[in-house]
């Protein structure tokens, strides 16, 4: 029971962070607008109801836990914040490399690994990007649900899952990737046999991490709930556009991705 | 001899009138962000702000057509007076909503970069939003419809790779299938947000 209570607190904050986090990429994966267009399908509301419910339940949540201590992070010094947020960044890269590598680039695999070794010795332990400052390229995380994506698997149904937020199929079954032994820090720290660290330190980390991207978009959030007239559907969408984006690999705002859907503009046009 | 010259003249006053009046539409994007600072970073009140962002955004953005695009397949199942009744509720929605989210910031920064032509009615602007102490860069590109070279119009506003228009017709959608595609549940919706 403990074992599950610790997974279950493991993937909320993986999928609270793949849900929100709105990295871009660095688009190293190339793939033909042929092959982007068969990649696309469309993910469906199969749950809409039962999703709902779980929608406003997650938003209790948030108001009444996340969002308190994400504003109250913020008022940490800034120096405490970005060495924070540089060394949970710093420990995504271990799910990030593995993922590179499945996705067949192994020149993003080997950057990456290079940040991490240097981020992890003289960055004293990642909480100073040494590799960002010896101009090393933007960093794009990845996960498995990318990789799913990637190699052609559909998303699925989107899905709320109680506590874990938006997701679909696909990237759940990305999550449960990590705690299957997909994360070495989750083996390591879980699994190993080091008395340095603990499921407890693993867990706080990724509770960091998705604390201080709450922190860095409360005002995003607001405005959007504000100016929403059915804010389920936009966080549905935008989560969706976001993964989009993530799996095709394009820069944010790329036209490739953006501007395949072109009919519904044509046809206005067209009246 | 006179008629002829006239002609001439007239001519390439024409050809010169629409040479300079034809607006580059990185130039028209720089121009509408300018004019918005300049309403955000004033010392006036928040409705009169919003009342300002309001009449930019009439003069320069393509309410009608983000109307028809949020509606989706929707569109061709209404009748005449549902389009008038819809365009009416739909820019009282669109304005407020528009001037709500823009009214939160005060003097932001916007600088354009490049562009890129999709077609002949497409041109996307590409500009960020200069970072501050409190948020990181940010990333807006700008959908404008450029059919009318001499009048280009924002169609869209995609902001870190999300659009807002396909946000907007996501959630259109939403309404309508929740409702059995009834667009009486949409107005009703449009309604009380304009009114709220």
């Amino acid at each position: 029971m403990k074992k599950l209570l610790s997974i279950l607190l493991i993937l909320f904050f993986s999928q609270f962070q793949v849900g929100y986090v709105m990295a871009g990429s660095d688009g190293a994966l190339e793939l033909s607008k042929k092959n982007k267009k068969e990649n696309v399908k469309e993910p469906k509301d199969c749950f809409e109801k039962l999703n709902r419910v779980t929608f406003s339940f997650n938003q209790g949540l948030d108001k009444a836990i996340i969002k308190p201590m994400a504003k109250g992070y913020r008022n940490l010094p800034d120096p405490i914040q970005k060495g924070t947020k540089n060394a949970v960044t710093n420990l995504s890269n271990l799910i990030t490399i593995p993922n590179n590598v499945l996705q067949g680039d192994i020149k993003s695999a080997f950057i990456n690994t290079g940040r991490l070794v240097l981020n992890t010795t003289i960055g004293l332990l990642g909480t100073i990007d040494v590799a960002n400052k010896m101009g090393f390229p933007k960093y794009v995380k990845e996960d498995y649900g990318q990789t799913l994506g990637a190699w052609g698997v559909g998303p699925g149904c989107y899905v709320v899952l109680p506590v874990l937020g938006p997701s679909t199929l696909r990237d759940t079954a990305g999550s449960f990737a990590n705690v299957m032994g997909g994360d070495p820090w989750y083996n390591v720290a879980v699994d190993g046999n080091n008395e340095f660290l603990s499921e407890s330190l693993y867990i706080t980390s990724k509770a960091i991490s998705g604390i201080d991207f709450r922190s860095d978009n409360l005002e995003s959030f607001d405005n959007l709930e504000k100016n929403s007239i059915d804010y389920y559907a936009s966080v549905r969408s935008i989560y969706l556009q976001d993964r989009e984006n993530k799996i095709e690999n394009n820069q944010r705002g790329s036209i490739e991705v953006l501007y395949k859907n072109e009919d519904d503009w044509e046809e206005i046009d067209n009246k | 001899m006179n008629i002829k010259k006239i002609i001439i003249i007239l001519l390439f006053f024409n050809l010169n009138y629409g040479y300079v009046y034809s607006v580059e539409p990185e130039v028209f994007v720089q121009s509408t962000v300018n004019r918005a600072s300049q309403v955000l970073s004033k010392n006036i009140s928040k409705e009169e702000k919003i009342n300002e962002l309001k009449s930019i955004a009439k003069d320069t953005v393509d309410i009608k057509g983000i109307g028809l695009y949020s509606l989706g397949s929707a569109r061709k199942n209404l009748d005449e007076s549902q389009i008038k009744k819809y365009f009416t509720l739909f820019e009282k929605y669109f304005l407020k909503s528009f001037s709500s989210r823009l009214s939160e910031y005060t003097n932001p920064k916007i600088e354009v970069q490049s562009k890129k032509i999709l077609n002949k009615n497409y041109t996307i602007v590409n500009s960020f939003l200069v970072a501050t102490s409190e948020r990181p860069k940010v990333k807006i590109d700008w959908r404008v419809y450029t059919k009318n070279p001499n009048n280009p119009l924002i169609r869209d506003l995609i902001i870190e790779g999300l659009s807002l228009a396909r946000t907007q017709k996501e959630e259109f959608m939403s309404i309508l299938n929740s409702n059995d595609g009834d667009i009486n549940a949409l107005f009703k919706t449009l309604e009380e947000f304009s009114k709220g």
